[in-house]
């Protein structure tokens, strides 16, 4: 039992990244039907930003914040550079154009930046919270990013639902000749979805190096993907189902490791996302009927 | 009609191309038969300059040319300089071909010193064997390297400066046993890494045939972020002792996150370890209680080695890593091979060098088996504090 917690304990915080990842994927395909593939690359420059943030001496709010605020601004300037004249073209052009981005950002930190993995100092202390004579252990590090990620969610439903970009993004998720026509900025509230994906990512870029301490310009190449499968599980489009998806692909991952072989990881994530996708095609919050950003 | 005029000219074009490396092979086995320049001994040189193995191929020519650069100073070997070429093979097995056809073909080299890891000198070895010109690797530690795999027989070309995997998993397995007086272990490999894997085998061979247990076998691959999962799983069968024989960014993450879950057991590695890296990584609190064998020590206090560490730091200012001492000692072998074969000929090369017995080195006196492999001792490394401290010398 207790083996059971501690796995659960290590699914939720690994799944915690997947789900802040995957609600950046499933708004921007939400609003513009696009599989933003730079989105892994966001998170990693946002991973970036808090590593030079945090060695320059800054806490780890501040450094939080400055790499959310940063990310925000690239991902609108992606957009405003790569897609917006692209958004009448096939569908098939755009994803392209952002695989090309996604490449732009690894081999750019590459050059930048070199290969090389750094390391994050030490900006809080580890603290071990011992539960059952020491068979459960939990960080503070693992709290941390279990609260940020909550909490970071549940501003997100509040944008989205309660004012008046998130009504904006809605309306242009829904029907965006309609939404044009209605007078809403289309333009601009495809950047605000951008910004804000953008922010997440980086949010959990710069939890991730915080909580593995190592980061490389390659880094988002592998939780992009698992974030994108995370994304399609919960019904792509739809933001509960991108929480959902990332939070129970963790877990899983986790028991897979801890009951089955640690080898198969992977294998049964995406063999996982194929079943899903046959039972029901429009993933596990999807319906007919969905409420889409 | 117009695809049968396509297939004829994809036929004539690799007519044309098959006859074309037919004329240069033909060409090559003639230059090959030069003698090198009167003058000099050239010795190639094939290492990582760039790319991801940058450091260890830098550390082991700066090794080398210090050997050369002694050599040279006191007149030469029968009163002929050496002239060492060092090119870059870019850390790529495929580059590595390329570098070593230049060093043959153009620069003339007598003998190839190279490559730092086992991938790339494998990538000459094929090369190496048809031209007929010996290579000694400083530290590809892979038994593929100098036997054929198919046939079991020796590479007659190829020789190296440093000990194989099976020898470095046997070391940490008596490490465990006799030293730690631990009886189970648990065993987490890099399964993408060939050497990983090696030397795992061989250190569950050994600490289960002189009475150990395995409890847990567990795998993972290069790249990977999160290993909580595993190591719950491994915590769970109470491991005395953790062997984690891989390289040292993963290592790092998986001792840290090991502490993490409160397992302060002794964990255990190989060469792959050593790195700053790994103390970055995985700070150096978690690394305490941790030991990796390797090819050397610079805390070793024999006087060989100190004498060494002190010559090394006067050139280059930085104290010599493993890859240094390897470059260094590959050197020495192969110039000691030189001066008894007397003339720059490859054939009478090659015959010294698996004649080597008993020669000097840094990390031991050397003499080939059979195979040519060295057979000399390993040193174990704690870490203590993030400082690598030298723990424990143990003879083959």
């Amino acid at each position: 039992m207790d083996v059971f917690i501690q796995q659960l304990i290590n699914g939720l915080s690994l799944g915690s990244i997947y789900a802040l990842i995957a609600l950046g994927y499933t708004m921007v395909y939400g609003i513009i039907r696009l599989i933003n593939f730079a989105h892994g690359d966001v998170y990693m420059v946002g991973a970036y930003v808090g590593f030079w943030a945090t060695t320059q001496g800054w806490g780890f709010l501040p450094a939080l914040v400055l790499s959310m605020v940063v990310s925000a601004i690239l991902g609108v300037v992606i957009e405003r550079l790569a897609y917006r004249r692209l958004r009448n073209s096939p569908k098939i052009a755009v994803l392209i154009t952002a695989i090309g981005v996604s490449f732009l950002l690894e081999n750019g930190g590459v050059l930048a930046l070199g290969a090389k993995i750094r390391t994050f100092p030490n900006v809080f202390p580890e603290v071990q919270y011992h539960f059952f004579n020491g068979a459960v252990v939990i960080t503070n590090r693992q709290l941390v990013i279990m609260v940020v990620t909550t909490l970071l969610m549940l501003l997100l439903q509040y944008v989205v639902h309660k004012t008046k970009t998130g009504k904006a993004m809605r309306a242009v998720s829904h029907d965006t000749q309609a939404a044009m026509l209605m007078g809403i900025n289309v333009d601009n509230t495809i950047s605000a979805t951008f910004a804000i994906g953008s922010a997440l990512a980086a949010a959990a870029g710069v939890l991730v190096g915080i909580y593995y301490n190592a980061i490389n310009p390659y880094m988002g190449i592998m939780p992009g993907l698992k974030a994108f499968v995370a994304a399609v599980v919960g019904g792509i489009g739809v933001i509960p189902g991108a929480f959902v998806g990332g939070i129970s692909l963790g877990v899983i991952e986790a028991l897979v490791s801890g009951y089955g072989q640690s080898l198969y990881r992977d294998a049964v994530a995406f063999a996982l996302l194929i079943i899903i996708l046959i039972v029901k095609p429009s993933g596990l919050f999807g319906s007919n009927v969905r409420e889409k950003v | 009609m117009k695809w049968k005029k396509g297939i004829a000219a994809v036929v004539s074009l690799l007519f044309s191309a098959s006859l074309l490396t037919a004329c240069s092979g033909g060409g090559d086995k003639k230059t090959s038969a030069n003698p090198a320049p009167a003058d000099a001994w050239v010795i190639g040189g094939n290492f990582e300059l760039s790319g991801g193995q940058a450091t260890f191929g830098k550390a082991a020519v700066n090794g080398a040319q210090l050997v050369f650069d002694e050599v040279n100073a006191k007149g030469g070997i029968n009163g002929k300089q050496i002239k060492f070429v060092a090119l870059d093979n870019k850390s790529e097995a495929t580059e590595s071909t390329n570098v070593a056809s230049k060093l043959i073909n153009q620069e003339k080299a007598v003998a190839i010193l190279g490559c730092t890891t086992s991938g790339d000198t494998l990538g000459m070895v094929q090369l190496a064997m048809d031209k007929k010109i010996p290579v000694l690797s400083t530290s590809a530690t892979n038994p593929k390297v100098t036997v054929d795999e198919k046939t079991n027989k020796t590479n007659d070309y190829i020789f190296r400066a440093c000990f194989i995997d099976p020898f470095q998993g046997t070391v940490m397995a008596n490490f465990s046993l006799n030293n730690l007086n631990k009886k189970t272990a648990a065993v987490l490999t890099d399964n993408q890494a060939p050497y990983a894997k090696g030397l795992a085998q061989f250190y569950k061979e050994a600490f289960t045939k002189k009475g150990g247990q395995i409890v847990a076998d567990e795998g993972y691959v290069t790249g990977d972020q999160d290993f909580k999962a595993i190591l719950t799983k491994i915590r769970a069968t109470n491991p005395d002792v953790l062997y984690v024989p891989g390289y040292y960014e993963e290592v790092g993450k998986i001792v840290k996150q090991a502490r993490e879950l409160g397992m302060n057991i002794p964990v255990m590695g190989g060469d792959g370890w050593d790195s700053p890296k790994l103390v970055e990584i995985a700070g150096a609190g978690a690394l305490n209680n941790t030991f990796f064998s390797n090819h050397y020590s610079s805390e070793d206090k024999d006087p060989i080695v100190q004498d060494f560490v002190k010559k090394y730091k006067e050139k280059y200012n930085e104290v010599p890593d493993s890859m240094a001492v390897l470059g260094y000692d590959g050197a020495l072998i192969l110039v000691d091979a030189l001066k008894r074969a007397g003339e720059p000929n490859a054939e009478k090369i090659k015959e010294a060098l698996a004649a080597t017995k008993d020669v000097q080195t840094v990390t031991g006196k050397i003499s080939y088996d059979e195979f040519h492999n060295p057979i000399k001792a390993a040193a174990i490394i704690e870490m203590k504090d993030g400082k690598q401290t030298f723990k424990d010398k143990v003879q083959p």
